[in-house]
C-alpha cells in the first residue's frame, strides 16, 4: 500500500518534471526557430551579399595605354606585343621549386629573383605573379617546351610600351615604369585601374597625361570555391584602351634638332608663335626610354646617371641659364615702352680701355676694341654691352623685371604639365629682399641689362619670349598636346581685334594678362626691336650675320647670347683664350633666339649649347639649318591643321 | 539468442505485437532518413558516390536493425542495463589504448566493418542505465546522499573518458541526457541550482584546462570575427549559408556555399546548414517539425508505459534526442560554440546512426511490451 502510494507519488513527480522539461524544450525550440527566422528572413539580404562575395571573385585585366603620335600622325609611343611568363600562385605546388626551374629555363638573374620574392610577399594567394615581362622568342619557345614541368606557369602574349624613336623624344614623351605606392596614392585613376604589372607614366607626356592614357581595366568575374580555384566565368567586362593623343611635336624637326645637338649638352625649342604649339623640344644628351619599360638594369642606369652632360635633365624646361644677350631686345623694349629712352638715344662704347664705370666698379663690353657710338638698333644688332648697361641703369631692374615677366620669363611655360619644369628667376628689388633678405645694388641692375647676374631662364621660356615678341606682342598659350580648341584663325582674329583697342594707362602696370591680350603700349617700339633683330642676322656686323639665309623665303631674325658661367677676371680678359684652351666647365653657354620667316613671322626658336662658347659661333648656325626645315614643312603642317579642323 | 529468450516468455501474440507497433514513429524516422540521404547526396554535388552510398547503406541496415530489435522485450534491456553501461565504459577505455586518431582526437575503435565511436553508444547506455537505477528507488529516498552520489559517479566516469578523447560535444550530450533522467526522477531542484552555481564559478578553471582549439572555439563563439579565416571560419560560413538560403532556399543541389566547399564538415555536423541553404526557412521548419513529432511520439509512448523504467527511458531518450538536435542547430546557427555534435539521423556517421536506432528500438520495445511487469 505504502509502495503503491509511493509509486503514485513517483509517477506524479515524473510527470511534473517532464512537464517542466517539455516546457523548456518548447522554449528552446522557440529560440532556434526565431534564430532561423532572423538569419533567413530578416537578414537574408546581408547573408546573400556575403554569399556572393564568397563565391564570386573579380580579376582585373590590364588596360592598354593610348597611343601617342606626333602632329603628323607618326606613332611616337606605341604598344608592342611582348612575350611574358606569369605564375598563377594558386596552382603552384612548390614556389621555390618553380622559380628554380624557371631560372634555369629562361635565365633569371639574381636581382630579378629577389624582386619576384618581394612581389610574392605582397601578393594574395590567388594572384598572378609576373615572372618575366619581356622574353625573347628563344626563351619563350624554350619555356613552352618545358611547360609541362612547370605547374602554374603561363606563357602570356601581352602588350607593352614601345618608343620607336627611342632617344629622340624621351624628354617630350617620357617613359613608363611600374606603378609605385606613391603613384597609386597620388593619382586616383591609377588607384582605380591598378592591376599587378600596370605601367604608369614616370615623366614627360606619359606622366602628365597618365589619366587619359591609362584607360580602364577590365573585370573578369569568376565563381570560385573555398580554396580560390576558378569554377566558371560569370561575366567579363572588357577593358578599354586609353585615349590616343596627338602631340604638337613635329617628329622630323625634333629628330633634326637632336641630331644637331649630338655629342653636346643643350636644348632646342621651336614654337608656333600664334597657336603656342611646341613643335620641337629637344634636349641633349638623351637616353633610351625603352630601357625603363621593364625596369632598367643597374649598369644602364649608372651609365645614364653618371654621364657628366646630365642626360636625365630636360634642359629645355628644367635647365636654368642666364639668358645673356638674348634678353637685350626685351631690355630695349622695356626702356622704350616706359619712355626712358627714345630711338635717338646713343651710348659710346670705347673698348676695354674705357669700360663702363659705376661707383668704382668697371663693366666691360665683350668687344675688346669697342663698338663706338651706338644707337638702339645697332646696339641690339651688334650686341653692345655698354649700351645696355646704361639703358638698364636708366630703366631700373623693377621695370625690366615687369616687362620680362610679361613676355614669359619667371614662370612655367607649360604651367603644371611637367612637374620638373622650373620657373627660373626674374630678379627685382622686392625679390631680393624677400628671397635673399638683402637690398638691391645698382651694379646688379647693370649686369641684369645684359642677362647676367641673378636672372635665370629656361630655353623654353626664351622661345616663348621670342614668340610673344614676334607675334606682335600678344600673350599665347603654349601647349604640347594638340588641342582643337586652340584654333589658328580665331586666335588671329582675336589678336586683330586687340590690336585696334585703345590702350589704357595701366598697360605698363604690373598685372595679369589674358591669353591673346596685347602686351605692349606702342606698336612702333616692338617693330623697332624686331627690326633690330632682323639687322642682327641679316646685316653686316650683326652677331648672327654668318648664319643668315640669303633666300627670301627662309629669312629670319635672331639674337645671339653668350652667357658667362663665371665672372670674367681682368686676367681672363688679358689672356683672351680660345674656346679649346678653356676648361669645359668654365666655357660660356651659347644661346640663340630667332623667329621666321621675317616678313610674316610664324615660328620662334631658341637654341642653347651648354659651354658651347659664343652664341654666334655655336648656337646661331644650328638655327640656320632648323629654320629651313621648319619652313619647308610649314605647308604640310598647315594642311594637317586644316584637315584636323574639318574632322572636328 | 536474444530473440529466442524474449519470445520464450510469451504472453503476447504475434498480432498483438504488430498491432502495438507505433507505425507513425517508424514513418517519421523513415522520412527523416530519406531527407538525410538526399542531403548527403547534395553534399556530393548530386553524384551517387562514396558518402551517399555509405550513408544509404547504413541507414537501411540500422533502420532494419531498429525494426528487428523493437521486438526484444523491454525487460531484457532492463536486466542488461548495467552490463550495457559497463560495456560502453570498457569500450571507452579501449579507445584509450587501441583507438584511432583523426584530426587531433582519439574517438574510434576499428571493428573491421565500421569504425565504432563508443561515446555515441554511451549516449544511449547512460539513459538505459539511469532508467534502471531510478526504477527501483523510492521517491522519498532520492534526496539521500547515497542515491545522490552514486549516479553522479556513474555519470562522471564516461564523461571524463569522453572529454579526454577529447570530445567536449559528446561529453556534454551524455551529461545532459543523464541529468535529464536525474531531474525526471525527482532530485530536489536546489541540487541543480547549487551545481549550476558551482559550475559557473569553476568555469574559468575548467576553461584553463581546455585544449587550445577548444578555447579558441569558445572565444570564437563570442566573437566569430576574431579570426575569420581560422577558428571563426566555420561559424561565419555556416551563418552565411543558412542566411543566404532565405525563405525557400537556393534549391536542391544549388547551395553555392556547400558545393563551392566554403562549408566545412558539411556531411557531418553541418548537414543542417546545407539542408537549410538549399531548402530555406520553410525546409528547416519542416525538418524541425518532423523532429518535434518524433520526440512527441516518444514521450507519448513513455506516458502509456506502466513501468518506471520505460517511462524514465522514453522521457530520458526524448530529452537526449532533443538535446542533440538543439545543440546541433544552435551550433550551426551561431547560438552555441562549435562543439562537435551530430544531428541525429541526418549526419553522416555510423556510430551516431547506430546509437539513435538502438535508442529508438528500445522505445519501440517499451511500446510493444508496455504491459510487461519489470524488475519483479
Amino acid at each position: 500500500m505504502i509502495k503503491k502510494i509511493g509509486n503514485l507519488n513517483k509517477n506524479k513527480i515524473i510527470s511534473r518534471r517532464l512537464f517542466v522539461l517539455v516546457a523548456a524544450k518548447i522554449g528552446l525550440l522557440g529560440i532556434v526557430t526565431s534564430r532561423l527566422y532572423n538569419l533567413q528572413i530578416s537578414e537574408k539580404q546581408k547573408y546573400e551579399v556575403l554569399s556572393d562575395k564568397n563565391r564570386i571573385r573579380e580579376w582585373k585585366t590590364p588596360p592598354q595605354r593610348g597611343i601617342i603620335t606626333d602632329f603628323f600622325n607618326n606613332i611616337i609611343a606605341d604598344n608592342q606585343r611582348v612575350y611574358q611568363v606569369h605564375l598563377s600562385l594558386e596552382e603552384v605546388s612548390n614556389f621555390n621549386n618553380s622559380i628554380f626551374k624557371l631560372k634555369n629555363i629562361i635565365g633569371l638573374k639574381e636581382d630579378e629573383i629577389k624582386k619576384i620574392y618581394e612581389n610574392k610577399e605582397k601578393s594574395k594567394p590567388w594572384d598572378t605573379l609576373i615572372i618575366s615581362e619581356n622574353l625573347s622568342w628563344n626563351e619563350f619557345s624554350k619555356l613552352n617546351l618545358y611547360l609541362h614541368e612547370l605547374d602554374g606557369a603561363k606563357p602570356v602574349l601581352a602588350t607593352s610600351r614601345y618608343y620607336p624613336y627611342s632617344n629622340d623624344l624621351v624628354h617630350v614623351v617620357g617613359y613608363v615604369g611600374d606603378a609605385t605606392t606613391q603613384d597609386i596614392q597620388n593619382k586616383k585613376k591609377i588607384e582605380e585601374n591598378f592591376v599587378p604589372g600596370l605601367k604608369v607614366g614616370k615623366i614627360g607626356i606619359e606622366n602628365s597625361k597618365d589619366t587619359d592614357l591609362i584607360g580602364n581595366h577590365g573585370t573578369k568575374r569568376y565563381e570560385v570555391n573555398a580554396s580560390g580555384k576558378k569554377i566558371s566565368e560569370i561575366s567579363y567586362n572588357k577593358e578599354t584602351q586609353g585615349e590616343n593623343l596627338r602631340a604638337t611635336i613635329d617628329l622630323e624637326i625634333q629628330q633634326l634638332a637632336q641630331e644637331l645637338l649630338k655629342n653636346q649638352a643643350g636644348s632646342i625649342c621651336v614654337m608656333d608663335i600664334y597657336t603656342g604649339e611646341v613643335i620641337t623640344m629637344a634636349s641633349s644628351p638623351t637616353y633610351d626610354p625603352n630601357k625603363f619599360t621593364h625596369g632598367i638594369s643597374t649598369k644602364d642606369w649608372n651609365e645614364i646617371k653618371n654621364n657628366k652632360l646630365r642626360p636625365l635633365l630636360n634642359k629645355s624646361l628644367a635647365g636654368l641659364y642666364s639668358p645673356g644677350s638674348t634678353i637685350k631686345p626685351l631690355v630695349a623694349l622695356a626702356a622704350l615702352e616706359y619712355g626712358i629712352i627714345d630711338t635717338k638715344f646713343k651710348v659710346n662704347c670705347k673698348g676695354h680701355d674705357h669700360p663702363y664705370e659705376l661707383y668704382g666698379e668697371r663693366y666691360h663690353c665683350w668687344k675688346k676694341n669697342g663698338h663706338g657710338l651706338m644707337s638702339m638698333r645697332n646696339a641690339i644688332k651688334q650686341s653692345c654691352d655698354i649700351y645696355f648697361y646704361e639703358v638698364a641703369r636708366l630703366l631700373g631692374v623693377d621695370k625690366l623685371s615687369l616687362i620680362a615677366k610679361r613676355y614669359g620669363l619667371g614662370s612655367k611655360v607649360l604651367e603644371d604639365f611637367f612637374s620638373e619644369e622650373k620657373k627660373g628667376i626674374v630678379p627685382s628689388t622686392k625679390w631680393k629682399k624677400q628671397v635673399l633678405e638683402q637690398s638691391w645694388y645698382l651694379g646688379e641692375t647693370v649686369i641684369t641689362g645684359i642677362g647676367q647676374g641673378y636672372i635665370q631662364t629656361t630655353p623654353l621660356q626664351l622661345c616663348l619670349m621670342t614668340a610673344q615678341l614676334a607675334n606682335g606682342g600678344y600673350k599665347i598659350k603654349p601647349n604640347l598636346i594638340y588641342d582643337k580648341e586652340i584654333d589658328l584663325d580665331s586666335i588671329k582674329s582675336k589678336i586683330e581685334s586687340e590690336k585696334n583697342k585703345s590702350v589704357s594707362q595701366n598697360i605698363l602696370k604690373d598685372r595679369e594678362f589674358k591669353y591673346y591680350e596685347r602686351l605692349y603700349r606702342n606698336p612702333n617700339n616692338l617693330k623697332l626691336v624686331l627690326d633690330a633683330m632682323y639687322g642682327s642676322t641679316n646685316e653686316q656686323f650683326g652677331t648672327s650675320f654668318r648664319s643668315r639665309h640669303k633666300e627670301d623665303k627662309y629669312k629670319f631674325a635672331g639674337k645671339t647670347g653668350t652667357s658667362q658661367v663665371k665672372r670674367i677676371t681682368d686676367q681672363d680678359r688679358e689672356l683672351d683664350l680660345d674656346l679649346d684652351e678653356i676648361e669645359y666647365k668654365s666655357r660660356d653657354h651659347a644661346l640663340f633666339i630667332a623667329f621666321a620667316p621675317y616678313d610674316k613671322p610664324r615660328y620662334s626658336l631658341s637654341v642653347l649649347i651648354e659651354h658651347g662658347g659664343s652664341g654666334s659661333k655655336a648656337a646661331a648656325p644650328l638655327a640656320n639649318k632648323l629654320i629651313k626645315k621648319i619652313l619647308d614643312r610649314h605647308e604640310l603642317r598647315e594642311k594637317i591643321r586644316k584637315d584636323l579642323k574639318n574632322i572636328a | 539468442m536474444i530473440l529466442s529468450t524474449s519470445l520464450n516468455s510469451t504472453s503476447y501474440s504475434f498480432f498483438d505485437k504488430l498491432k502495438a507497433v507505433d507505425y507513425f514513429l517508424i514513418i517519421i524516422v523513415a522520412i527523416i532518413g530519406s531527407i538525410s540521404v538526399v542531403s548527403i547526396y547534395s553534399t556530393e554535388s548530386g553524384s551517387f558516390s562514396f558518402y551517399t552510398k555509405n550513408h544509404l547503406t547504413r541507414f537501411l541496415v540500422f533502420f532494419s536493425m531498429f525494426l528487428v530489435l523493437s521486438f526484444v522485450r523491454v525487460s531484457f534491456w532492463y536486466r542488461q542495463a548495467y552490463i550495457f553501461y559497463i560495456l560502453g565504459t570498457l569500450l571507452l577505455l579501449l579507445v584509450i589504448f587501441f583507438g584511432i586518431s583523426a584530426s587531433g582526437s582519439k574517438r574510434w575503435i576499428n571493428f573491421f566493418i565500421m569504425n565504432l565511436q563508443p561515446s555515441e553508444l554511451m549516449k544511449i547506455a547512460i539513459i538505459v542505465c539511469f532508467a534502471r537505477y531510478y526504477h527501483r528507488i523510492q521517491s522519498s529516498d532520492i534526496q539521500s546522499y547515497k542515491y545522490l552520489l552514486q549516479p553522479i559517479i556513474l555519470l562522471l566516469i564516461p564523461c571524463y573518458l569522453v572529454i579526454t578523447q577529447p570530445d567536449l560535444g559528446t561529453a556534454i550530450l551524455i551529461a545532459g541526457s543523464g541529468l535529464a533522467i536525474i531531474w525526471l526522477a525527482g532530485l530536489n531542484l536546489k541540487y541543480f541550482i547549487y551545481s549550476g552555481l558551482i559550475l559557473l564559478v569553476s568555469l574559468p578553471f575548467v576553461i584553463s584546462f581546455l585544449k587550445p582549439y577548444q578555447k579558441s572555439r569558445i572565444l570564437t563563439f563570442f566573437n566569430p570575427d576574431r579570426d575569420p579565416l581560422g577558428a571563426g571560419y566555420q561559424i561565419i560560413q555556416s551563418k552565411i549559408a543558412i542566411g543566404s538560403g532565405g525563405l525557400l532556399g537556393k534549391g536542391f543541389l544549388q547551395g553555392t556555399q556547400s558545393y563551392l566547399e566554403f562549408l566545412p564538415e558539411k556531411h557531418t555536423d553541418f548537414i543542417f546548414t546545407l539542408f537549410s541553404e538549399e531548402f530555406g526557412f520553410v525546409g528547416s521548419m519542416v525538418l524541425i517539425l518532423l523532429y518535434a513529432l518524433l520526440i512527441y511520439r516518444i514521450i507519448r509512448i513513455g506516458f502509456s508505459s506502466r513501468s518506471f523504467f520505460a517511462k524514465l527511458y522514453c522521457f530520458g531518450f526524448a530529452s537526449g534526442l532533443f538535446l542533440y538536435i538543439f545543440v546541433n542547430i544552435a551550433m550551426v546557427t551561431g547560438l552555441l560554440p562549435i562543439v562537435g555534435a551530430p544531428l541525429p539521423i541526418m549526419s553522416y556517421g555510423g556510430s551516431s546512426m547506430l546509437s539513435i536506432m538502438l535508442g529508438l528500438s528500445i522505445v519501440m520495445s517499451c511500446k510493444i511490451y508496455s504491459r510487461d511487469p519489470i524488475g519483479n
